[in-house]
């Protein structure tokens, strides 16, 4: 009997722990200058070979891997998290337009908050706020008597998201945010533009979802069963699904804050997880969230490196892979419920 | 019955939701050691009954007590201590292996930390084997018939070591061999003093395994006794709308034998 044990999670977190070490690394050596690791490695312990190599890992490429580290960690959480609340390895943040909603929170703070004098600190707990009401509307308009039907949840998605880009658009023009390109930056989700500011904030944010979310890990498989089964089990379905409400808006709000709308980490990271070391979350909520971390790290240093001078927005990546994956999983699961 | 406190007795419970009324005032209770089919056609309450009994309904009026205690006062991990569901067949969304399941009946038995005990792994292998899906244990869920499904169900709500048992047609997706099982399995369980509630629509093999039959009608019960005494053609007109003939069958459990729907 397949049966997880400390010593078998705590090697499963040492593995994408070092992994995670060895991606910020790449990170952090990879771009228009190059540095060896071994330079990257001289300039964290605090002896740059020189003062460039210096400025470069600590002024530009720590900050923001550092940040893409948070953001994957974030969204692939997220993921996973409202995957066990829905009962549907489908549902993904981006994908039911709780990014969206939380970037509309974000935008707003933005470019209304300017006016009252709110710098950009406002904006991740504006994102919070708006992850938040979008996932309440999301329950109300898919969900009947508490359960919730898989294909409202995803076409309430898709109308969410359309609503949300068409606010984000609205809100920045009206506010007359002359950055235009800095709003295309937010809808098709990048880290050119990612605040070093944002990291303290940020990462409380998501300490602060995985605090809530890791000591409920148990019961999230239980919910597997159904709602009732968990509830017969000893779960208080009501109390988790608040918690898991708090969890993944503050995941999601960290997220949107520092990237926009990147998508789909939360659908591939726990898809992948999922058959490498199986459903259980005790397990798959803490390798996401390093998983997460990994996988964006290395996206966005693909995206700043692959193409030359020019620099690729990471949701693009993500996208390009998430998309067809999305697809795949959408077939699998139609032919379940059709199957004889 | 004996003076022995019920292992789980419903006192009037009456219930309505969305302007039905579900159940009208049904009062039942379980001995300790004793079996009871719950018998009815879909949509007379049964399930509703499991409901209110795990607290996941409130009754509008009327009391359920496990062991003597109210309902109420229970924590909801207290009562998944006494109380387990086999809900009919449930779709489970994520690939966790039998044996996973089954270990998350020992949940409410678990300290903090979230981690399997060998008291817990010994109990769910023991339930496993003896509803004779040990073999199953390192399979996917999502892989297995609706038949295997079920007994995993069953053997996680044993491994849930609870002193009432409350089996949604456990027997629905089985076939002969392991209806059988299923049913012998849960005679030993209440040997030591527990219960078990069995809804099932196999009214004879309801007759044979069962020490009472309850029927219940349109969120009523009509009758509740021995198999002999309460399976008659007149409350199975009642119950069911049905024409039956019951005849005496083997081991002084009666026989039905349904002729036809009841006109109108």
């Amino acid at each position: 009997m397949r049966v997880l044990t400390p010593a078998r999670l705590g090697a499963w977190l040492a593995v994408f722990a070092l992994a995670l070490c060895a991606a910020l690394l790449l990170g952090i050596a990879a771009g228009p200058s190059g540095l060896a690791p071994g330079e990257v490695v001289a300039a964290l312990r605090g002896d740059a070979t020189s003062r460039a190599a210096h400025d470069i890992v600590f002024g530009v490429r720590l900050p923001r891997v550092t940040l893409g580290a948070l953001v994957g960690a974030a969204l692939a959480s997220a993921g996973a998290l409202f995957q066990a609340l829905l009962r549907n390895p489908l549902a993904d943040p981006f994908v039911l337009g709780v990014s969206g909603g939380a970037a509309v929170g974000g935008i707003a703070a933005l470019s209304l908050g300017a006016a009252l004098g709110l710098g950009y600190g406002a904006v991740p707990p504006a994102a919070f706020a708006g992850a938040v009401l979008t996932t309440l509307a999301l329950q109300a308009v898919a969900g009947v008597a508490g359960r919730v039907s898989p294909t409202h949840l995803l076409l309430c998605g898709v109308v969410f998201n359309a609503f949300a880009s068409a606010a984000i658009v609205f809100l920045a023009s009206l506010a007359g945010l002359e950055q235009g390109a800095r709003i295309f930056l937010w809808l098709i989700g990048s880290l050119s533009a990612a605040r070093p500011e944002l990291i303290a904030s940020v990462a409380l944010f998501l300490a602060a979802g995985l605090a809530c979310a890791l000591p409920a890990a148990r019961q999230l498989n239980l919910l597997a069963l159904g709602e009732e089964s968990a509830q017969q089990l000893g779960v208080d379905v009501t109390r988790l699904q608040r918690l898991l409400l708090l969890a993944t808006s503050l995941m999601v709000g960290a997220a949107v804050s520092v990237a926009g709308l990147v998508g789909f980490v939360g659908l591939i990271i726990p898809h992948l997880l999922r058959l490498l070391l199986g459903p259980d979350h005790r397990l798959l909520l803490p390798t996401a969230a390093l998983a997460g971390a990994i996988f964006l790290v290395l996206c966005d240093t693909a995206a700043r490196t692959l193409f030359g001078g020019r620099e690729l927005p990471v949701g693009a990546i993500t996208a390009l892979a998430g998309g067809p994956l999305f697809l795949l999983l959408l077939r699998r699961q139609q032919q379940r419920v059709f199957a004889p | 019955m004996s003076a022995a406190t019920p292992t789980l007795a419903f006192d009037d419970v009456a219930l309505r939701l969305g302007g039905r009324e579900l159940l009208r005032g049904v009062t039942l209770a379980l001995a300790p050691g004793e079996i009871v089919a719950l018998v009815g056609r879909n949509g007379a309450g049964k399930t509703t009954l499991f409901r209110v009994a795990s607290r996941i309904l409130h009754p509008d009026r009327g009391e359920v007590r496990v062991a003597g205690r109210p309902l109420a006062s229970f924590s909801r991990r207290e009562l998944a201590r006494e109380l387990a569901v086999v809900p009919q067949d449930v779709g489970i969304p994520f690939p966790f292996r039998a044996g996973e399941v089954v270990l998350m009946g020992r949940t409410p038995h678990q300290g903090g930390l979230g981690f399997e005990s060998a008291e817990d792994l010994s109990r769910a292998r023991a339930a496993m084997e003896a509803v004779g899906v040990a073999e199953l244990a390192s399979r996917e869920v999502t892989a297995l018939s609706g038949g295997e499904r079920q007994l995993v169900l069953v053997a996680r709500a044993l491994a849930q070591d609870p002193r009432v048992l409350l089996l949604d047609e456990p027997t629905a997706h089985l076939d002969l061999r392991h209806r059988t099982v299923v049913l012998e399995r849960v005679r030993r369980f209440v040997e030591d003093g527990r219960s078990a509630l069995v809804v099932s629509h196999d009214l004879n093999l309801a007759a044979r395994t069962c020490d009472r039959i309850a029927l219940l009608a349109e969120g009523r019960l009509l009758a509740c006794g021995a198999p002999a005494q309460v399976l008659d053609p007149s409350t199975l007109r009642a119950t069911f709308a049905i024409e039956a003939d019951v005849l005496p069958g083997p081991d002084a459990a009666p026989l039905v034998v349904p002729r036809r729907a009841s006109p109108g």
